[in-house]
């Protein structure tokens, strides 16, 4: 079938199998390997992409259905004007280790910022909650978005 | 200690938080793992695994398959058979061979133009399995007439480090044992004395990267990108099953996307090796979560120990038995059972102990290292035990400690490292961080725990440092970055010795072509031992710059002149290497090259009415010698705290009958952010008692082991105290009912 969409802010067109997944559309189709695959079931959070500004699960999400629809991966938020900001709070507050969830782990925090969803500390770890980390213990990335989201941690 | 006694013309690059030198790149995603790695001509592999725990293979067809378009070969034990491998026992084969002895075990493998067809022709592949009684459990393995997992003699593998190995005595693998004074005297005049039996469930490490390898085999040349800890030992491991020069084989390894010991040693680079040589193109296997959780995992452990102590509060003696589930292959299950016995008797002046730990094959997924493998084993049954003696004998926990823990200077096994950091002082500061004195509610308790893990493994490292024309350093060591700052950690020790500052410094992924050799990844070794290592690579370096300086002070921006001026031209390096190796013979009795410390403390809430157990405070100690870089410590001790709190609350894999019945994330828990405990304190000590630059000494997996033991021990506070883990709300609500009964609930 053919997928017209939008990537990153420009204008994609492929032929792909109808049942090809949003992640394997832009990790072997579009070579945006920022996007990483672990659980396949939805729990884990590190295959997470935006579709018009909407956290989804990549692994989970057929690439048709994002069909006229407006993706970001990671490779488009390194370009946006916010991720200064994000990328720094990460530094500071070390909130990265091995850096494989790390990708879907900013994709959540800025769709989740621009939500202004992130209102308190028990709102970033509640809404944090699909996107784990087996290395930082959490901590770091918790203070990390506080401090994005103006709140105390 | 060392420290520099030059004028310094930098800031100091040792003991600040730098930030992380591979965090830019990590998070804008163009770090690159395993995974994302496409060579050109790249094929597909997918393995045909077990779906029965033990069975004869009758036959196996793969002739469909072959013929499938897009199918380019199938990989059989027809190809495999009599290369073994294994780097503590050599008992497995690439791809099963006669026998299949877990469920998940490789039976054959298929490479093809794409991942889509790979996994068609694994359809197409016909076995007829004939069942074998499956040996489940330990309890199973050691029962008289059991079935034997293996029934050949064992053959060391190269990097056992253990001795010579005993004989395999039934399905018994490996055994160690050790003990002093006379135990049986001290257990009959001792005032108290408590024991019982214990269970700790297997556990995956889920690094959330799975296990990716993407091989290359032409000719004797062998090339492959691992994900893995050990690259230098996957190197000689496949030198030696393909009969080739360690020379011809080449180990590149990208980021890794965790590890926490499930990317020790050799996994999957053996049966990718052997399928890309058939296919006589370069393939790709990466696993999924399923696979990768029957590809390693943390040993389920059973345990029986008794403790003795004085009606005064004085340790007396201890005698344990334990047996580790290392299913149905070693893996690095003695090494575990060796660590594991070393940890069982915990830090404490001793008049006799003894233990016995055996490593038993079943018809489950090999077990191999997990992070604080042993301590996590052990700890928490051991601090149980000193807990209800000190509840006996009415003292307070902290002062039983303070009776009869080991102080520095004192040996703590016969001719081994005597013990070198202060646990009275370390578990006072956790305990005060939990608040041990204020007042408690009903349904809370607070716990502590103390606790040595072995570390450092094998103590050899080495290191090039390049100075380049530019003032850059390059650095060349063969520590795997698995996420713990590594390359950061040890960018600052190159740059404190050079006199740079640290983004002036890169360290290098390993490619064993130009790598110089590294033991390993793990056992919180690289800062101590890769960084020694790259600490006197860069002093050479440095002395070569005062030499060319002649006395003069060297401004960082005037070292590109400098070497200039050395090589007449803008061009040449200086070049700088550094050694560590064993000062004795590096046996494992002669170890370990530091004890890692594993103090913690929590307080936690137990409802009653759900068997919840909610974790409210934790405290750890990162006794680290002296911190290179103290957040990136800190944050270490959090990500291990976080793992000890899954280990003890709800992590378990699920085993019935040889079948692993919790294969995803859906049903195989791991923390959350949900989880975070209200606080959650780290404190990191410097008494500059480590062997590593600067007295530095390794951390990040004491915490996991603390952490799992301290929240037991609150548990027992607050009045349940528990036998088995993990702590799931069902086995606490159990508990909570018989103690009921018992008349002790509430206490």
């Amino acid at each position: 079938m053919r997928l017209a969409l939008t990537v990153n802010g420009r204008p994609v067109e492929r032929e792909i199998a109808p049942q090809t997944l949003l992640l394997d559309f832009v990790r072997d189709d579009l070579g945006l390997t920022g996007a990483k695959r672990s659980c396949e079931v939805q729990v884990c959070g590190t295959c997470t992409l935006l579709v018009d500004g909407r956290p989804v699960s990549s692994c989970c999400y057929l690439a048709a259905d994002a069909s006229g629809h407006d993706v970001l991966t990671i490779e488009g938020l390194r370009e946006r004007p916010e991720f200064e900001r994000l990328e720094r709070a990460f530094l500071e507050h070390a909130a990265l280790q091995c850096g494989f969830c790390t990708p879907g782990m900013l994709l959540t925090v800025s769709a989740l910022l621009a939500d202004e969803a992130l209102t308190s500390e028990g709102a970033i770890k509640h809404n944090l909650a699909g996107n784990l980390c087996r290395c930082t213990g959490y901590r770091g990335i918790v203070e990390a978005v506080a401090d994005l989201a103006g709140v105390g941690a | 200690m060392t420290t520099l006694e030059r004028p310094r013309t930098v800031a100091p690059q040792v003991g600040r938080s730098a930030p992380r030198r591979d965090g830019a790149e990590k998070l804008r995603g163009q770090a690159e793992f395993a995974g994302d790695i496409v060579v050109p001509h790249m094929l597909h592999g997918k393995v045909l695994r077990s779906p029965v725990p033990h069975a004869r293979i009758v036959s196996l067809d793969a002739r469909a398959a072959e013929a499938m378009p897009g199918v380019v070969c199938v990989l059989t034990s027809n190809d495999v058979s009599g290369a073994f491998w294994g780097h503590a026992i050599k008992d497995r084969p690439i791809v099963a061979v006669g026998k299949v002895r877990f469920a998940g075990e490789p039976v054959a493998a298929v490479a093809a133009e794409d991942e889509a067809t790979a996994l068609a022709a694994l359809d197409a592949i016909e076995v007829e399995y004939e069942d074998l009684p499956v040996v489940g459990t330990v309890e199973d393995a050691l029962a008289p007439a059991a079935a034997l997992v293996h029934d050949g003699d064992l053959r060391p593998g190269l990097f056992h480090g253990l001795g010579e190995l005993p004989p395999r005595d039934g399905n018994v693998c490996y055994r160690f044992r050790m003990d002093r004074g006379e135990i049986e005297a001290v257990f009959a005049h001792a005032d108290l004395v408590v024991e019982g039996e214990y269970s700790f469930p297997a556990v995956y490490q889920y690094a959330m990267e799975t296990h990716a390898v993407v091989a290359h085999a032409l000719g004797d040349q062998i090339t492959v990108w691992a994900s893995c800890q050990h690259p230098f030992l996957v190197r000689a491991e496949l030198a030696a099953l393909f009969d080739v020069p360690l020379a011809n084989v080449r180990v590149v390894v990208p980021y890794l996307g965790g590890g926490f010991g499930s990317k020790s040693y050799t996994k999957m680079e053996p049966v990718t090796v052997a399928l890309a040589r058939k296919a006589g193109k370069p393939v790709r296997i990466q696993n999924r979560v399923a696979e990768s959780m029957v590809t390693t995992r943390r040993h389920g452990m059973r345990c029986r120990m008794r403790t003795a102590m004085t009606r005064e509060g004085k340790l007396l003696g201890r005698d344990v038995e334990c047996w580790f589930d290392t299913g149905a292959y070693a893996d690095n299950g003695p090494r575990v059972t060796a660590t594991g016995a070393d940890a069982a008797p915990g830090p404490y002046r001793w008049e006799a102990y003894r233990v016995d730990a055996a490593c038993v094959y079943t018809n489950t997924a090999p077990s191999g290292s997990y992070r604080a493998f042993g301590a996590t084993h052990l700890q928490w049954i051991g601090e149980s035990q000193v807990d209800e003696l000190a509840r006996q004998a009415g003292l307070d926990p902290l002062d039983a400690r303070r009776a009869s823990l080991c102080v520095p200077g004192e040996e703590l096994r016969a001719g081994g490292k005597p013990l070198d950091a202060d646990l009275i002082g370390d578990v006072e500061r956790a305990a005060a961080a939990v608040g041990w004195d204020e007042p408690k509610s009903a349904n809370v308790g607070r716990g502590v725990s103390v606790g040595l893990l072995a570390a450092g493994a094998h103590p050899v490292s080495t290191a090039v440092v390049r100075l380049e024309a530019d003032g850059r350093v390059v650095v060349l060591v063969g520590t795997t970055e698995v996420g713990q700052g590594a390359r950061t950690a040890l960018a600052q020790i190159a740059a404190e010795e050079i006199g740079v500052e640290v983004e002036q410094v890169t360290v290098r992924g390993t490619d064993t072509r130009y790598t110089p050799y590294d033991r390993s990844t793990g056992a919180s070794r690289s800062t101590t031992l890769a960084g020694l290592a790259v600490q006197r690579a860069a002093a050479e370096v440095r002395s070569q710059l005062e030499e060319i300086a002649g006395g003069d002070e060297i401004e960082p921006g005037a070292i590109p002149g400098l070497i200039a001026g050395r090589f007449g031209l803008h061009g040449g390096e200086l070049i700088g290497h550094g050694e560590v190796a064993p000062t004795g013979t590096g046996s494992y009795a002669e170890g370990p090259v530091f004890w890692e410390v594993c103090v913690g403390a929590a307080e936690v809430e137990v409802d009653p009415d759900t068997g919840t157990v909610r974790v409210r405070k934790t405290a750890t100690i990162a006794d680290v010698g002296k911190a290179i870089n103290p957040l990136l410590v800190e944050r270490q001790d959090e990500g291990g705290t976080m793992q000890g709190l899954g280990n003890a609350l709800f992590e378990e894999m699920v085993y019935e009958d040889g079948l692993l019945l919790n294969e995803t994330l859906l049903d195989y828990r791991v923390p959350s952010f949900e989880d975070l405990p209200d606080e959650m304190t780290c404190i990191v000590v410097e008494n500059g008692d480590g062997p590593g630059p600067y007295g530095a000494k390794g951390c990040g997996e004491g915490s996991l082991a603390a952490t799992t033991a301290a929240i037991v021990t609150a548990l027992a506070d607050a009045g349940v105290p528990m036998t088995e883990l993990p702590l799931t709300p069902e086995r606490v609500w159990r508990r909570i009912r018989q103690l009921t009964e018992e008349g002790v609930w509430p206490r």
